[in-house]
């Protein structure tokens, strides 16, 4: 798929973003939208995936993932990207959105197993759980003699969670070299700015101390910038290492309003704010809305 | 009664390396994962020979837990084991949210649980665990009482579809039930059938309801004995029909009183047939530092005990 179109669907995977959370006056906003242009780069593009399709037209899900790339959302609290993103690439029907944190919805507050949602290996929310996960599953990949990729994204204020560490020095002691972890830095947390909070202070310097290939994008709402980014983090897969990207974005990517502020974090648009940020994501092509 | 006796002493989780040793050799999908405690877990047969089947985690049991997650997506089934301590109260948010919601299919195998742990003291004793995974929804419990049992619950376990809490113990103890046994899980073992006293034990409380028993029937008294090995899900079917018969009963648990067997047989009995229960476990309190023969002495978990609370729950009848 070529990039223009990737950014179009980063367009609409963004509409889909903030009408959820205003349909159902909840959700996380900001970091949805600061990851959304890696979520469409890896899922339309860089990610190998099964592209078998079931009787009901749907993209047929296999938990166990067996002969292609996995990927896990650790900081699962920006569900609204992932579920957009799926349901855009063909896992589930995107009219199901509307369900968004709704009762009986497949498309629970935060990502879960648990409804049988198609696209997702297990649930998160609570923090600093993901990266030990996928591990296991680069692990059991191995053991499988699966050659294909685990990917797992966190949050940068996930990063202050102690499971976050255990792990960091697993994945390179047990050589997890089909593993690569995207740290969104957006710098913003729900108290504020990150490192008044709780400073991170290097995550370069201790993910490399701690044994893993660290890289960086340094606009991760660039999508030039995400791809040539994840080729490269491809590139260093089976050397021994685990891979780290450091991605910077900008939480409320896309709607001027929310950008550069932790305000977004977990707030939902009023009527009109919506009709503002939906002016100001304007798809060109034929997708719409759901 | 029946009677039963016992050629050798052994300790329940060298049944779970057994148990351990034969699924390495029959189940290829069976990774095992340990916290730094290989030797407490008698797994080093299995290692040996099964290397790349095992993953060392280090003293980082949350990771454990999550990485146990992981494997299940690539169709493993994997057993994380450690102290029953870490294993539980330190990992909950862990086995609740990547395991226990996400319905993995993860093993959590746990040594040395309760008083018996002995000299270590209470940092190590824990005594809750069994309330924790109990009230976690799609979690199965289960606490064998000897080394053969241990042995067939491990290998029920890894042919069992969905998350397990698997605990056992650090003493050596009378091995009294059948080798090569069949297992079921979620089913009761009538030890002995009687007729004035129902007696329910559960992990190494059973071979002590043996010895209670036997003293009541040098007292006239006819004791049935129950071993709930499954806490989870409870065979309420074959308390209550106990119960039913002996009118009164006691519970016998290496465990807080508070939400473990015996509360979990209380809801049964409150909710289907009311009849006296007297509880064998500790009350609400932390263990200490001792032998382990000391501290079941100390902390009422004896069959000296279990006597006592058998001849109070028949005076209850009626």
């Amino acid at each position: 798929m070529q990039t223009q179109e990737l950014r179009e669907i980063a367009v609409q995977v963004r509409r889909d973003i903030v009408r959820m959370v205003h349909a159902c006056q909840s959700g996380h906003p900001g970091g949805s939208l600061g990851c959304t242009d890696l979520f469409v780069a890896l899922y339309f593009q860089q990610m190998k995936i099964n592209n078998r399709k079931g009787k009901d037209t749907y993209l047929s899900f296999n938990m166990d993932g067996k002969g292609e790339d996995l990927f896990f959302l650790s900081n699962g609290h920006i569900s609204p990207v992932f579920y957009s993103t799926l349901a855009r690439r063909g896992y589930f029907d995107v009219k199901e959105l509307a369900t968004f944190r709704k009762i009986d919805s497949r498309l629970q507050g935060h990502p879960t197993t648990h409804e049988h949602l198609p696209g997702i290996r297990v649930a998160s929310g609570s923090l600093g759980q993901g990266l030990s996960v996928a591990i296991g599953a680069a692990l059991a990949k191995r053991l499988n003699g699966d050659k294909n990729l685990v990917y797992c994204l966190m949050g940068d204020g996930e990063q202050q969670e102690g499971q976050v560490w255990e792990a960091a020095q697993a994945a390179p002691h047990h050589k997890t070299d089909n593993l690569i972890a995207i740290i969104d830095l957006n710098g913003q947390q729900i108290d504020g700015p990150t490192e008044k909070v709780m400073n991170n202070r290097d995550l370069k310097a201790k993910y490399k101390a701690f044994g893993w290939n660290v890289m960086e994008i340094k606009d991760g709402n660039d999508m030039d910038q995400v791809i040539a980014g994840l080729r490269k983090a491809k590139r260093l897969t089976g050397k021994g290492q685990p891979i780290m990207i450091l991605m910077k974005t900008e939480m409320g990517a896309g709607v001027d309003y929310m950008m550069g502020s932790h305000k977004w974090h977990g707030v939902a648009p009023n009527d009109e704010q919506l009709q503002t940020a939906l002016n100001q994501l304007v798809t060109t092509g034929t997708i719409g809305d759901y | 009664m029946t009677k039963y006796t016992f050629t050798e002493k052994k300790d329940t989780r060298s049944g779970f390396g057994a148990g351990m040793t034969e699924l390495g050799r029959t189940n290829p999908n069976v990774v095992t994962l340990c916290a730094d405690l290989v030797g407490s877990l008698k797994i080093d047969t299995f290692i040996k020979e099964n290397p790349e089947r095992f993953i060392q985690c280090g003293i980082a049991e949350a990771n454990m837990i999550g990485v146990a997650a992981g494997l299940t997506i690539g169709s493993k089934i994997p057993f994380a084991t450690t102290f029953a301590n870490f294993g539980s109260g330190r990992v909950y948010d862990q086995i609740r949210q990547s395991v226990a919601y996400s319905d993995k299919n993860v093993k959590i195998a746990v040594s040395h649980a309760g008083l018996t742990l002995g000299e270590d003291g209470a940092t190590h004793q824990i005594l809750e665990d069994l309330a924790m995974m109990r009230a976690m929804p799609n979690m199965t419990v289960i606490n064998p009482c000897d080394f053969n049992q241990t042995k067939a619950a491990t290998i029920a376990a890894a042919n069992w579809k969905g998350p397990i809490y698997l605990r056992f113990g650090r003493p050596v103890v009378p091995v009294f039930t059948a080798p090569d046994q069949k297992f079921e899980i979620g089913k009761a073992w009538m030890v002995s059938e009687g007729k004035d006293v129902t007696i329910v034990a559960t992990g190494h409380l059973v071979w002590e309801a043996i010895q209670a028993a036997e003293i009541l029937e040098a007292q006239g008294i006819s004791a049935e004995i129950v071993n709930i090995h499954t806490i989870k899900p409870l065979d309420e079917k074959a308390i209550l029909k106990s119960v039913r018969k002996t009118r009164c009963m006691v519970s016998c648990e290496e465990h807080q009183a508070n939400g473990g067997l015996g509360d979990a047989i209380a809801q049964t009995l409150a909710k289907n047939f009311l009849a006296p229960q007297e509880y064998v476990a500790v009350n609400n309190s932390f263990g200490e530092s001792g032998t382990p023969a000391q501290l079941m002495e100390k902390y009422g978990l004896s069959a000296k005990n279990i006597v006592e609370k058998a001849l109070k729950a028949i005076q209850r009848k009626q």
